[in-house]
């Protein structure tokens, strides 16, 4: 029988972890997301499924440790909240040039700067068009609930390991810190290391009984091969894109307009929208569930369909530019959000979408 | 009575004509090629003065590219 | 006796060690780097360790250190060094792990990581080259970089007010309860050689024995930056460098 418990989306990122088989977790306390390195501790499991948890000095140091653990072949991650994120983007940038397999939760805060302690969505650029240095791209997983918080764990670190690059699970501090139902994912045990030598033949683990050496490098000074070396992460962020867009869609069948948004929020607009129902009025909801890739063609062939798109964000207006992109401006899209840390309750976005599209209520 | 004797090889490509080799030696076996240059453009080291050469290895040893092996050979003499 | 016989029947009292590879080191000519590559490959080697031990480069004159020894290699990036050794040296404990760093990859840009992989008694080794000045960028000063002494960015001398004080990061590490050997060794000359292979091997012995961090520095030269010619650099060193840093244990419990 499924074992429901209740608790916080960041502690059901601790769990699900342990249980995913996670080899290593590094981290550094933030607020909204220090209940990940908190759960880890309590639980210790170094006791039961050996998985390493440390506390690092700083989120540099972190996802540096991740990036070597990682380079090792091991399964690692780490977790933080936008200002520590920024601080993590040069060892990302390296994860993703050296090719290596690491989940990364950013639980995100308002900004800029400091900003606040209260949810935001504000990272959406940051985590969807690089973030650090160079070309790169991060498959990034948007959870509404703290179900998918654990169960993106899992589906996060597994597709790192099959693209053999990053992955951000990017959360909002509603998710991170509001308790729910969950059921936590299966255990699967650890990788043996005799395991990893086999199914990352590439780690730098020891060369064991390997003739060559292995190296783990995202440098290469000489022109021909780099562009050799960025053509083939290109190459993968195109399998990436055609394989793993997912989206979820409520109301979507006979609707003439379209609501965008993603996280928390996404859950917010869904009772706006059937509120706006009961009124007559036929809106939809498109709730990206990737975030890069993104659904583009799903809202490409939506767009058609309805008059009009409102996207719905915690931030200032970041993934409207990627639905205007999917709509390729054939209709309006509009933004409605709130900063700083605000959350809007469903009232609010029933009104603005009315602002936006006032002809909707006399149809 | 024993007598020391030693030799040097040389990978001359690989020499930068650095130098220290020459330095180090303590019984001026060694020098820098006044004249001729390796592939890369450096004055490589080779033993001027082999007779004098005791195996000690100083030479090898403080070689920053391992350029030199070190032989030695221990002569009876009456 | 002719060389050749000498050659051909007598021994082989020195080899190219065989864990270094091929590849002829990018190192300007008379680089301390060079020697101590040389010998951490020997340590390997004579510790029988090759298959279970991951090195981890820095930036800096180094960064491509993981050409030149055949073992396993992590790149780093800048100062980064000792937290990607510990990940790797906790994930697999029985792996012999060692950081190269230079003085400013591990006592400017990566400070933190230095001190607190050494504070939390990582089961690594640090092999630390000061030589007082930033080569692969051209010269410019590092945070060991002696007093009055030139370079790129202080064109009339490092200045007390104006760019602080040499630091001696190797004393700082073995006030720490994490470090259970602290060294400063040189490789100038063939005894300061000798020596400093034994502090590696010391070293390398620890991790394996699991008794927590060794930091091995290594006051070295550097010709190009310095602007001297390399016997000139190496005088130069022990006139100058052992001074402000003077060789010797300074922590070997």
């Amino acid at each position: 029988m499924e074992e429901v418990k209740l608790m916080k989306g960041n502690e059901a990122i601790a769990h699900a972890a342990i249980r995913a088989g996670i080899d290593g977790y590094f981290g550094y306390p933030i607020t909204p997301q220090s209940e990940v390195l908190e759960t880890l501790e309590a639980e210790m499991p170094w006791r039961t499924t050996g998985m390493v948890v440390l506390q690092a000095e700083s989120e540099v140091a972190a996802i540096n440790m991740v990036y070597g653990g990682a380079a090792a072949g091991k399964a690692v991650m780490t977790s933080s909240s936008s200002p520590g994120i920024s601080l993590k983007q040069e060892g990302i940038s390296y994860i993703a040039a050296a090719e290596l397999p690491a989940l990364i939760v950013n639980v995100m805060r308002g900004g800029p700067g400091l900003g606040t302690i209260q949810p935001s969505q504000a990272d959406y650029f940051q985590a969807t068009k690089g973030g650090g240095h160079g070309d790169y791209h991060l498959i990034v997983l948007s959870p509404a609930s703290v179900q998918e918080m654990a169960d993106f764990v899992v589906e996060g670190i597994d597709l790192s390991f099959k693209y053999r690059t990053p992955v951000m699970i990017l959360a909002d501090g509603v998710v991170g810190q509001m308790m729910e139902k969950v059921v936590l994912p299966p255990f699967r045990p650890r990788r043996t290391d005799e395991q990893v030598r086999e199914q990352c033949p590439w780690a730098a683990m020891g060369k064991g009984d390997r003739k060559h050496r292995n190296i783990v490098t995202s440098l290469e000074l000489d022109p021909a091969p780099m562009e050799v070396n960025n053509e083939r992460l290109q190459a993968t962020y195109k399998r990436i894109a055609e394989n793993e867009a997912r989206c979820k869609e409520f109301y979507t069948d006979d609707a003439e307009y379209l609501i965008v948004a993603f996280g928390s929020i996404a859950r917010i607009s869904l009772k706006a929208i059937e509120e706006m129902r009961e009124m007559g009025i036929k809106v939809g909801l498109l709730r990206p569930v990737t975030l890069w890739p993104f659904p583009t063609k799903e809202i490409e062939r939506l767009s058609k369909q309805v008059k009009g798109i409102l996207t719905v964000e915690l931030n200032a207006g970041q993934m409207i530019e990627d639905v205007k992109l999917a709509a390729e401006c054939k209709i309006p899209v509009h933004h409605f959000g709130r900063m700083g840390g605000i959350v809007p309750n469903p009232g609010e976005i029933t009104h603005a979408f009315l602002s936006a599209f006032p002809e909707a209520k006399q149809n | 009575m024993a007598k020391v004797k030693g030799a040097v090889t040389i990978d001359e490509n690989r020499c930068k004509g650095c130098d220290l080799c020459v330095v180090a030696c303590p019984t001026d076996t060694l020098m820098l090629q006044p004249k001729e240059v390796n592939d890369r453009g450096y004055h490589f080291a080779f033993m001027k003065n082999p007779d004098n050469c005791i195996g000690c290895a100083s030479c090898a040893i403080v070689c920053p590219d391992g350029c030199i092996e070190v032989y030695r050979m221990t002569l009876q003499q009456a | 006796m002719t060389t050749e016989e000498i050659i051909q029947s007598g021994k082989k009292v020195y080899e190219r060690p065989r864990l270094l590879t091929e590849n002829i080191t990018h190192y300007c000519p008379g680089c301390g780097h060079g020697v101590v590559h040389k010998l951490v490959a020997e340590v390997i080697d004579e510790l029988g360790i090759e298959d279970r031990t991951v090195g981890v480069a820095p930036v800096g004159c180094a960064v491509f250190a993981y050409n030149y020894i055949d073992v396993d290699w992590i790149e780093a990036a800048h100062g980064r060094a000792p937290a990607i050794a510990t990940a790797v040296s906790r994930l697999y404990p029985n792996d012999v792990v060692f950081t190269y760093q230079g003085d400013g990859d591990l006592a400017a840009i990566g400070t933190a990581e230095t001190i607190h992989a050494a504070n939390r008694g990582e089961n690594i080794v640090i092999i630390f080259i000061n030589n007082a000045i930033y080569g692969m960028t051209g010269g410019q000063m590092a945070p060991t970089t002696l007093l009055g002494q030139k370079t790129a960015t202080t064109p009339y001398g490092r200045q007390a007010d104006l760019n602080g004080f040499p630091i001696k990061i190797s004393d700082i590490l073995a006030q720490l309860d994490g470090t259970c050997y602290v060294t400063r060794q040189a490789v100038f000359t063939t005894a300061a050689t000798r020596k400093t292979k034994a502090a590696l091997k010391k070293a390398f012995q620890n991790a394996m024995a699991h008794k927590g961090t060794s930091v091995v520095e290594v006051v070295s030269n550097c010709p190009s930056g310095w602007k001297l010619s390399p016997e000139k650099a190496n005088e130069w060193l022990n006139e100058h460098m052992l001074e402000k840093y003077p060789l010797g244990d300074i922590k070997n419990v």
